[in-house]
């Protein structure tokens, strides 16, 4: 039961309080390219929200068993060389990330594509751009992080649940975004700020918006743990 | 179209092509590191160094660049000296490394990085690469400091941490939270703009 408690907790933080685009600034790229209308937005973000949870375990699993101090499978090979002491592989996490966040995208395209044409024909243009979307690598440097600290290691399922709800954070954010730019269009805006700099005086209020839920998370786990 | 020299290509990327306000590129580190100017001029420093490397390297590998290949082979090279910049911030400038987090290994993704690489290193020889690279991350460094220096300036009251504003000053203090940064960019774009248009004008 607390361990359920812990990961509504965490989906809780990671969406709302510490939104990936309006508190830690990542996905901005997207957040203001393809915010013009809703359904666009909409699968963006689910694009985004399954790419993350893929990238998410792949990461996962490769900081775990390969690239952590200490890790079981380095160590394992390294002995049978004949080696001693153990191997620190993580200056490669950075390259490796990249490699399985550009690999991740390119099998989420061929599934996609074999599997459901439709859906492949929405997300189309979308999915490339995916590769060099900051908050995906921002999920995985995260999770790279909470490896680190020896004494709250994060399970599979903590790192699923960091990525997927990161992702719908993400969603539920550029989908107000757009929203909101929908009704912008028809609003008279002083001409110098047309275009990018209404939009992100909006993110701001938004932001602020969103500030709101500062402390929520903090009081909801002291409600929930008497 | 003539192709510009190397020191058009590097005076471009002061103003008429800033990174930061007339491209909009590489708006996680713009908008997340500008609290302070102190890390926005590490931040900026830091990228620049990545930029100037990553250009070099990919203008001479030109030749032996496979068009559907080549983006990753940027991304990897710039992953790279990425982790060397990160390793070197760790090693001298520890309190400075903690507070940029995630930021710094998030330049790898930073797209100014990847466009200049295909925009201009992948076509160019060595000298001229280089000077695109250090225009541009002089322009970047230009339009991160001089939000950073805003941000800090109204919202705190100092400047790179020595206090300006009389203590009378109603610190803003939203400027210096997540909000702020959104706003402050937002509000100096359309200044920008209308700075730009004005100047067309006349």
């Amino acid at each position: 039961m607390q361990t359920l408690i812990d990961l509504l907790l965490l989906a809780l933080t990671t969406g709302l309080c510490n939104n990936f685009v309006l508190h830690y600034f990542v996905g901005i790229c997207p957040f203001l390219g393809v915010s013009r209308r809703i359904d666009l937005a909409f699968g963006m973000g689910m694009a985004v929200t399954f790419v993350m949870a893929v990238a998410g375990l792949l990461s996962w699993s490769l900081t775990y068993f390969v690239l952590r101090p200490g890790a079981p499978l380095p160590d394992a090979i390294w002995h049978l060389a004949g080696g001693e002491g153990s191997l620190d592989l993580s200056i490669l996490s950075y390259l490796v990330y990249i490699f399985v966040i550009a690999s991740s995208v390119q099998f989420v395209e061929m599934y996609v594509r074999k599997f459901n044409p439709a859906l492949y024909k929405s997300f189309g243009v979308f999915l490339p751009l995916i590769t060099t979307n900051c908050a995906i690598l921002f999920a995985c440097l995260e999770i790279l992080k909470h490896l680190q600290t020896p004494d709250a290691l994060w399970g599979l399922h903590e790192a699923l649940v960091y990525a997927v709800s990161g992702g719908l954070g993400f969603t539920f954010a550029i989908m107000i975004m757009a929203g909101l730019r929908e009704e912008l269009d028809l609003c008279d805006v002083p001409r110098p700020l047309k275009g990018p700099g209404i939009a992100l005086c909006v993110a701001g209020i938004m932001a602020m918006a969103f500030m709101g839920f500062t402390g929520v998370d903090q009081s909801l786990s002291a409600l929930l743990s008497h | 179209m003539q192709e510009p020299t190397a020191g058009e290509r590097f005076l471009n990327g002061l103003l008429p092509e800033n990174p930061t306000y007339r491209q909009m590129l590489g708006l996680c580190a713009t908008l997340a590191v500008t609290n302070g100017v102190k890390p926005a001029f590490t931040m900026a420093c830091s990228t620049g160094f990545v930029l100037i490397c990553a250009n070099a390297m990919i203008s001479l590998m030109r030749k032996h660049l496979q068009p559907h290949l080549r983006i990753l082979i940027f991304t990897l090279t710039i992953a790279t000296f990425v982790t060397v910049v990160d390793r070197l911030l760790q090693a001298f400038f520890y309190p400075m490394s903690q507070q940029l987090g995630p930021y710094v290994p998030l330049i790898i993704v930073n797209c100014i990085i990847i466009s200049r690489c295909e925009v201009c290193a992948s076509k160019q020889s060595l000298p001229i690469a280089i000077a695109d690279a250090v225009g541009q991350t002089l322009g970047f460094l230009i339009g991160l400091v001089s939000l950073a220096s805003l941000r800090e300036l109204l919202g705190n009251g100092t400047w790179c941490e020595f206090e300006i504003l009389p203590q009378s000053w109603p610190r803003w203090r939203i400027l210096m939270l997540p909000p702020g940064a959104f706003i402050t960019f937002g509000l100096t774009l359309g200044f920008i703009e209308w700075f730009v248009h004005r100047k067309q004008r006349a």
